[in-house]
């Protein structure tokens, strides 16, 4: 039998491969996009943004408050009431296909602008965010003429004024989730992008600019919580979506309770991604870095509660382990990284305060080694063993790359673990066994369950929570009954 | 024999324990060993590293000693307008060339491989077989690429594949086996997972994929299944098993990938011909190809590349 040789082992890495950014063009200072028009916020004030993967200054955006906001509702309300709502639904086909066509014209910028301002790898921003962006646009730009049938029998009415607040994870995908089905279904929109990755949305608003829409039917106001707030409050606003917190989130139910605007959210998670013994273990491996991981766990529906068979826990977490010191992290602008930047300093001080916590806890913490940049916010991919569920940090949401891992010896008792939270927004499920899948995915409390895969998007599938995670759907059939009223 | 029987008790636990394997996860991790970025340096050092690994191969029944006496030639001189190449890490052959290859190669560092046990088929009784590969041994081959008996193994005979893999390993004595798995007929990677547990614990120093007669032949889903196994031995016992993809590599590119996916699955120990081979005839002259483009800046005909 071979055994090792005393063999020199040669070193070979990978030549850096910085994605460029000459085509790409950023201007100094962004006003708000109201009613067609770039307008100065009436503040006068402007916030900067800054690339986190190197704390530099992107641009300056404006600052919208109350005013502007009931600019942009005014603007809306009248292109509801003279244009977008009167158009043939045909017509307003064309112009949603025609942004979703400009939006993949511009794939290459978007993504290196959406890697910048939030700090996630080119290689998600390139292959998954705004790939399923553009899909969205298209998806739903088929369905605008085609209303009758998406809901048969029933006689199909846009809302009106759709307020939209989406969160920093996926800017440019979430803006897309929320402007595509809101036009094809009729209705006009006043979106708010985060604070701290306003770009893209910006961007986009150039690409409606450039696409033709009439004025007014999407307006753009950047800003931060009050002006989200001003958003919520509008009292000519007809339907709040939003996306983010659910500390927020139930700001804005208690906010609109009572005033006839419909409603959705999509909040926070503490999903459990489930790995029996007879799992495909490599693969299941893998799932779970891809669940906890991608965009450095900024990620709503992120597989953050691993539960592991016991008679396997010991195998599947060596190989975790093995496998952390494989992943690349560094500039999320290097083709080669695969874990890039956390989005800003509030989220990683939220990261470390919770890291914290769980060696305080007594959870047993696995960091690979790898070596940090200077400049810019990161965290290490991070595991916790020796979990319980009353564990504060296998509770509350950390939003970053930290995953607990808990072990189980039965279905039920699994089953009984994983619904025991406040939330259900998803679940995975690795097993070998068909039976066991659908066993699982009617008993779990989770909008989305994946099986023997996990982050998987789709226009066509609808995504949503239970509990805390929220309620309404976005994507597919569903999404687009949030935007419609039928009569 | 009793230490095989031993291995035998252990692998018997272990392969029932075979982990699934998910063809869909697999096929999603292999394609991102197709994103690293290999270019300049790196590529050059990954294109040498490539060429060295390289078994040169020809089997056909129309080999002739003139044949496997210029491709011996070849392995050694692969482009000698450029020097400082490495040479091939072995020509492969059938048994009634070993003796002819031996003197070819003899001094120059390239070993001698030999297919046997009926290879490609392996439709032959074992004394056959067992004779086969003692008759290449003893014409000097330095490796032994011997295939196992698929149509035994699809029709659940375990034990007599382990058994006949653990025989010939006696039968090679000094020179290094490597296991052909044939995972073209295999048909699913569940089983090509447990044959390649099988043939590490019977005894392989290599396990290979195919015989290049059978199509598909080495594709990444395939080697990533198997470095898995290796990943796992190595990881239970201290072991290394060396790995060898053949046939349906041609292009350097694709070789590439297969280094970065034996990189980062077994890690840098691996990447030296001891542990790692091509089996490939036509890889070499598009290796060279791509490292003349390096130093001279331009693609050059497959006019300037011998084809030995």
């Amino acid at each position: 039998m071979a055994t090792k040789k005393n063999i020199p082992v040669v070193e070979w890495d990978y030549a850096p491969s910085l994605e460029g950014t000459s085509h790409i063009q950023l201007k100094k200072q962004y006003d708000l996009f109201i009613d067609g028009k770039w307008v100065k916020p009436s503040s006068g004030k402007y916030f900067q943004t800054i690339n986190p993967a190197n704390e530099e200054v992107l641009s300056e955006v404006a600052y919208g408050n109350e005013n502007d906001v009931d600019l942009a509702v005014k603007a809306a309300r009248k292109a509801y009431a003279e244009v977008w709502s009167v158009m043939p639904a045909a017509e307003r086909a064309k112009y949603i296909y025609r942004i979703a066509r400009l939006m993949q014209e511009r794939a290459r910028e978007l993504a290196v602008i959406e890697t910048l301002d939030a700090g996630k790898t080119i290689r998600e921003s390139r292959d998954i965010d705004v790939p399923l962006a553009c899909n969205h646009f298209f998806y739903y730009a088929g369905w605008a003429d085609k209303l009758e049938y998406a809901f048969p029998n029933r006689k199909v009415e846009s809302i009106g004024v759709a307020g939209q607040i989406i969160p920093w994870n996926f800017p440019l995908l979430m803006a897309a989730w929320k402007i595509a089905p809101a036009l094809a279904a009729g209705n006009t929109v006043v979106l708010k992008p985060a604070e701290t990755t306003p770009l893209t949305a910006l961007k986009l608003a150039e690409i409606i600019e450039a696409s033709g829409l009439p004025a007014g039917v999407v307006n753009i106001v950047t800003g931060f919580g009050d002006t989200g707030a001003a958003i919520v409050n509008h009292t000519d606003v007809d339907k709040i979506a939003f996306t983010g917190s659910t500390n927020v989130g139930k700001i804005i139910q208690k906010a609109v309770a009572g005033k006839g605007k419909k409603l959705t959210l999509e909040l926070g998670g503490k999903s459990a991604n489930i790995i029996f013994d007879d799992a495909p273990i490599d693969q299941a491996v893998e799932g779970i870095i891809n669940g906890i991981f991608f965009n450095q766990g900024h990620v709503c529906c992120a597989g953050s509660r691993l539960f592991v068979q016991e008679n396997v826990a010991d195998k599947v977490i060596a190989k975790l382990k093995d496998r952390l010191n494989s992943l690349y992290l560094g500039n999320p602008l290097d083709k080669n990284t695969d874990i890039g930047a956390i989005n800003s300093k509030e989220q990683l001080e939220t990261i470390n305060k919770y890291i914290k916590i769980g060696k305080q806890e007594g959870a047993e913490m696995y960091q690979p080694t790898c070596s940090i940049p200077k400049k810019g916010f990161y965290c290490p991919p991070t595991l916790f063993t020796n979990v319980a569920q009353s564990n504060v940090i296998a509770q509350e949401e950390i939003f970053g790359p930290v995953l607990t891992i808990q072990t189980f010896r039965t279905v039920d008792e699994v089953i009984q673990k994983a619904n025991n939270t406040p939330f259900g927004l998803a679940a995975g499920v690795w097993t070998d066994k068909g039976s066991r899948i659908f066993n699982l995915t009617t008993k779990l409390r989770a909008g989305v369950i994946w099986a023997n895969t996990y982050n998987k998007f789709d226009p066509t599938s609808p995504f949503g929570g239970y509990k805390e995670s929220g309620f309404g759907r976005e994507g597919g059939l569903h999404g687009l009954s949030s935007y419609v009223k039928l009569v | 024999m009793k230490k095989n029987q031993d291995k035998k008790n252990r692998f018997q636990l272990e392969y029932l324990n075979s982990p699934a394997v998910d063809k869909v996860g697999v096929e999603e991790r292999v394609a991102r060993f197709q994103t690293r970025s290999i270019k300049d340096a790196s590529k050059m050092q990954g294109l040498k590293m490539a060429l060295n690994m390289i078994d040169l191969t020809t089997l056909e029944g129309k080999d002739t000693p003139g044949k496997v006496k210029q491709m011996c030639y070849k392995a050694q001189h692969l482009h000698d307008v450029l020097p400082g190449l490495p040479t091939v890490a072995a020509v492969c052959v059938y048994p009634s060339m070993v003796k002819i290859a031996k003197k070819e190669v003899a001094g120059s560092g390239v070993n001698v491989a030999s297919v046997s046990t009926a290879f490609p088929s392996g439709q032959a009784p074992l004394e056959v077989k067992i004779t086969d590969t003692k008759f290449a041994v003893d014409e000097g081959a330095d490796e032994i690429d011997m295939v196992i008996s698929r149509g035994k193994f699809l029709s659940g005979e375990y034990n007599y594949v382990f058994d006949e893999i653990a025989m010939i390993k006696e039968a090679c004595g000094k020179a290094r086996l490597k296991v052909i798995l044939e995972t073209g007929e295999l048909a699913t990677l569940d089983n090509v997972r447990k044959v390649s547990d099988l043939a590490i614990y019977a005894g392989a120093d290599f396990i290979k994929t195919s015989t290049g007669k059978i199509q598909p032949a080495a594709t990444m889903q395939v080697t990533y299944t198997m470095l898995m196994a290796i990943k796992d031995y190595y990881d239970k016992t201290g072991i290394m098993i060396g790995m060898k993809p053949a046939g349906g590599i041609s292009t350097s590119k694709l070789a590439l990938h297969n280094l970065v996916m034996v990189k980062e699955v077994l890690g840098s120990a691996w990447l030296t011909n001891e542990w790692f081979r091509f089996g490939a005839s036509s890889l070499a002259n598009d290796v060279l190809m791509q490292i003349m483009k390096a130093e001279t800046g331009v693609y050059q005909s497959s006019d300037y590349f011998s084809i030995d």
